[in-house]
């Protein structure tokens, strides 16, 4: 499986939003190894983007191909995962339950549940119930979802938001991690500066893209 | 298979979930039990009368205690991301969301038809009529939450969507409404109801081959 090469391809993607051109023209195309970061003001269209890539919302021009074939028509959803502003985590759930859904909804990957709890700096919060847990520590939780599945390809919203300068190391290197042993992708948009060192960091700004 | 791993997650999800809430089990029970008392108090000791309408009025609170729940189906999983998470999986989302709805019916159609027999008998709803008021519960309110799906997976991203839900699907609600309140009446005169049965027989099954599919269609609309 490793072997695979997978391929995520946009061509001439356009967002209108009430009678407003977002964006225009965005193409990229984003393999193995690579990051692609995603800039722009507030407003510009990122989150729009990335829920287009995600298929939650139509293009209103080009398409987004994966391994050349639409997302919806492809394997795509079974190697992809979303990381968005809504951490998508039940807070009457404990912390080891939220896991094991986010486990059965995709496929078993490779890290086991206490591995990835361990990775975020949660370990010990097995049996917490996710209400009782700060900003941070859901933002981790959350992400440690992306570690127990197989997913390649990371889409990640504002993964740095709500953590602290300790928790941003972390997660930068885990996707340095995981792009770089494991062959993955991300695609991600964030407004902190991200040190990023030995990556093939790709940057599109969307404010520039009318 | 994991298919059938990810649809038994689903339902033990949601019936993890509805214990810790109880509201959610609790308040349709409450109301169907208030609505169905109301009726003796509003139209006073008159045990014919009420006799009579006691399937009609089972059936009614029934409906009106299912409308109530079905919000709640979608609604958390909506505003903290979980249905975007669900969307996005590599299973048909179809099949998750018939995960979903039967959790729904076993927290919230489970219980009405646990308690329905005792509201009759305080309706005096003939024992005749009983068997055959629990039959038509058992298939019917599964009904109730299948197409009750289709319209809040339409509505869940409205902020006020409530009063449209209704409209949207209370007049679905009527067939199961007219063949399950006739098959308790006949039933309480004495009269063969396998027509009846069958009918809300065939009414389940097509609900439940037919109604996740458009659901599922709905909720990636309203994720939007």
């Amino acid at each position: 499986m490793e072997s695979q090469q997978y391929c995520l391809q946009v061509n001439n993607l356009a967002c209108v939003r009430d009678d407003r051109v977002l964006f225009e023209g965005v193409t990229f195309s984003l393999h193995p190894k690579q990051i692609l970061l995603l800039e722009g003001k507030n407003g510009s269209g990122k989150t729009s983007l990335l829920r287009i890539l995600c298929g939650f919302r139509e293009p209103d021009e080009g398409e987004v191909l994966w391994d050349s074939v639409a997302i919806n028509r492809s394997e795509f959803y079974r190697h992809m995962a979303y990381v968005g502003h809504l951490e998508g985590l039940k807070k009457e759930l404990t912390v080891v339950e939220n896991l094991k859904m986010g486990q059965a909804l995709g496929f078993p990957g490779k890290m086991t549940i206490d591995q990835a709890l361990t990775k975020v700096h949660l370990q010990g919060y097995d049996d917490t119930l996710v209400q009782a847990l700060s900003a941070g520590q859901k933002r981790r939780l959350s992400l440690a979802r992306l570690l127990i599945t197989d997913a390649v390809l990371w889409i990640l919203d504002e993964p740095l938001t709500s953590l602290d300068k300790e928790g941003m190391d972390l997660v930068e290197s885990i996707m340095v991690e995981h792009v770089v042993s494991h062959q993955g992708m991300i695609v991600l948009t964030s407004h902190h500066d991200l040190s990023l060192p030995a990556v093939d960091v790709q940057r599109i700004n969307l404010s520039s893209c009318h | 298979m994991s298919l059938i791993k990810a649809f038994v997650a689903i339902i033990r999800r949601d019936l993890i979930l509805a214990v810790r809430r109880r509201a959610e089990i609790v308040n349709p029970l409450f109301f169907f039990i208030i609505v169905v008392t109301l009726f003796p108090l509003g139209i006073g000791a008159q045990a014919k009368l009420l006799q009579a309408m006691a399937p009609g009025v089972i059936w009614v609170s029934a409906l009106l205690a299912a409308m109530l729940s079905l919000d709640s189906l979608f609604r958390s999983d909506f505003d903290d991301g979980s249905l975007e998470q669900m969307l996005l999986s590599p299973y048909p989302v179809a099949v998750l969301v018939l995960g979903k709805i039967v959790a729904h019916w076993l927290v919230t159609g489970l219980p009405l038809i646990l308690i329905a027999p005792l509201l009759a008998v305080f309706l005096g709803l003939p024992d005749a009529a009983m068997g055959t008021l629990v039959k038509t519960l058992v298939l019917g309110t599964p009904v109730l939450s299948l197409i009750g799906a289709i319209g809040v997976a339409l509505t869940v991203g409205l902020r006020r969507g409530g009063m449209i839900l209704s409209l949207l699907v209370l007049p679905l609600y009527i067939p199961v409404l007219i063949f399950a309140s006739n098959a308790v009446d006949m039933a309480a005169m004495g009269l063969p109801v396998s027509a009846q049965i069958n009918i809300l027989m065939a009414i389940l099954f097509l609900a439940l081959v037919l109604a996740p599919l458009p659901a599922a269609a709905a909720l990636k609309m309203s994720v939007n």
